[in-house]
């Protein structure tokens, strides 16, 4: 049986698993998604694959108590705007953290989710989340 | 010499006492936790299975050997839940840690020992020249039937060990397998919770099977108890280890620092390879480790490694297997019942 929404799965892949998106040349711009032209640029922009270092800080947020079937066995949980260092916006859900403890200005980082799943017969659509930076012991700044 | 170029490890933030599963089957006296030797276990969040954990275990191997994903060219997820039937958890691994596409990729299946055949099956290609680095990984989010003993202790977790000839931080000198046909532990095709053969998990399995690859690797590399620093056996619970240390005349404090069982439980493909990255976290370089992983059905597997000085530097990159074992958030029964998909109602 021929199932829905594959291709469109498939074809964003590389985008949700690494945060692949692209960098105009001409101006500096990140984008996430990537962007077909640089709206800046136009014509001269010079667009080249970039992937996202999978760090910022927490531009914005809000706690889901009401979630769509999909989502229930994660209530109550938070989707963010993180802002990335490169200077780029993106929504994601924040993981790994009691929704009370979010702040703005939070540092997180990318790490790798399932986003979704077709019912129990169906794909599986995995990539990023966010979570708090984690404590490495050891680490030298 | 082939050996360990990188290795990370992934345990999921929540944490359930085996005092609050004991108090949901009507045991209140905690001596079910304590007889095996597991106070808390790992319990994946409802978005984290053998994929997610698997890719976060690579990412911190890769960025702990400081490799480029592309040199890749073999990766092997060892694993008995992997999140398809027919879908190799490997690809999914492969592309979200950015490896070429020019590569050969398979999951491995072997109870809890799959992660450290995918070791031995990378060792053989990197050491043929087939290859320059192979990736294997052992990850499980492992399922016990509601109100088993199994439940206990079957946790979720995972590692990821990088196999090279260059630079490595430790190198493994030799490695042996003891295999026989012994049904102690299974699960149908299509069956949500494993079976497994009760006391018969003891003695004819776990510990003929682990005894027997100890001696056969003692023997194969002229080497006593006494040549070794640290000793890992795999850990279905925080007893066994324990008695087969005994058994093979294995001083206490030689197998204390492995046993992560008694935190995270048993996360099965994940248990001895995270034992082993919680000595490499901690041993000086020269140290001499001897490991020896199982898996029912039943077989194992044994190596001897030594750690090398390269090993200094590569620390303070990524959390350690400690800084995962401390980053924990309890949930009770309902949560983890919510959690692993025991309320069939929520689908
Ligand atoms: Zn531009």
């Amino acid at each position: 049986m021929a199932e829905q929404g594959v291709a469109q799965v498939w074809r964003r892949i590389r985008a949700m698993y690494r945060i692949e998106g692209n960098k105009c040349e001409t101006c500096g711009t990140h984008f996430f998604p990537p962007r077909p032209v640089c709206p800046e640029c136009r014509r001269k922009g010079k667009l080249e694959n970039y992937t996202f270092k999978g760090l910022g800080s927490i531009y914005t947020f809000s706690i889901v108590r009401q979630a769509p079937d999909d989502f229930k066995r994660q209530m109550p949980y938070v989707v963010a705007q993180v802002e990335l260092d490169e200077g780029t916006r993106l929504t994601t859900q924040i993981v790994n953290v009691d929704p009370e403890d979010v702040e703005i200005g939070m540092r997180v980082r990318a790490c790798f989710r399932k986003i979704k799943e077709f019912g129990h017969s169906g794909i599986i659509v995995y990539g990023y989340k966010f979570e708090p930076v984690m404590k490495v012991t050891g680490h030298k700044q | 010499m082939v050996g360990i170029v990188g290795y990370g490890v992934y345990v999921p933030r929540y944490r359930i006492k085996t005092t609050d599963i004991a108090e949901v089957w009507g045991d209140t006296s905690g001596r079910i936790g304590k007889g095996l030797g597991v106070f808390e276990k790992s319990v994946p969040g409802p978005d984290e299975d053998v994929a997610t954990i698997s890719v976060e275990a690579a990412r911190n191997a890769i960025k702990r050997s400081q490799i480029d994903p592309k040199d890749i060219g073999a990766l092997y997820v060892g694993s008995e839940s992997h999140p398809y039937a027919v879908k190799p958890t490997g690809t999914i691994v492969a592309e979200a840690i950015g490896c070429t596409h020019d590569m050969t990729c398979a999951d491995f299946e072997f109870a809890c020992k799959a992660g450290t055949a995918a070791m031995q099956v990378t060792m053989g290609l990197v050491l043929s020249k087939m290859i320059k680095i192979g990736l294997a990984i052992g990850s499980d989010t492992a399922q016990g039937r509601p109100g088993d003993a199994l439940e206990y202790s079957a946790a979720a977790g995972g590692a990821a060990f990088l196999i090279g000839m260059k630079n490595p931080l430790a190198t493994i000198e030799e490695t042996v397998s003891f295999t026989t046909d012994t049904p102690d532990f299974w699960r149908r095709e299509g069956e949500d919770f494993p079976s497994h053969g009760a006391r018969f998990t003891g003695e004819p399995a776990y510990f003929r099977h682990v005894g027997e690859g100890a001696k056969s690797l003692f023997k194969k590399t002229k080497t006593t108890v006494d040549d070794y620093d640290y000793f890992i056996f795999h850990m279905p619970n925080g007893k066994f280890p324990i008695a087969m240390g005994k058994q093979l005349g294995v001083p206490a404090e030689k197998l204390e620092d492995s046993l992560v069982v008694r935190q995270i439980g048993n996360t099965y493909s994940g248990s001895a390879m995270i034992g082993l990255a919680r000595i490499l976290d901690i041993a000086k370089p020269g140290s001499k480790i001897f490991m020896v992983a199982y898996g029912s059905g039943a077989g194992s597997d044994a190596f001897s490694i030594t750690v090398e000085d390269a090993i200094e530097e590569r620390r303070g990159q990524v959390p350690t297997v400690d800084d995962y074992i401390e980053r924990k958030t309890y949930v009770d029964y309902a949560t983890y019942a919510k959690f692993r998909r025991k309320i069939k109602a929520l689908g």
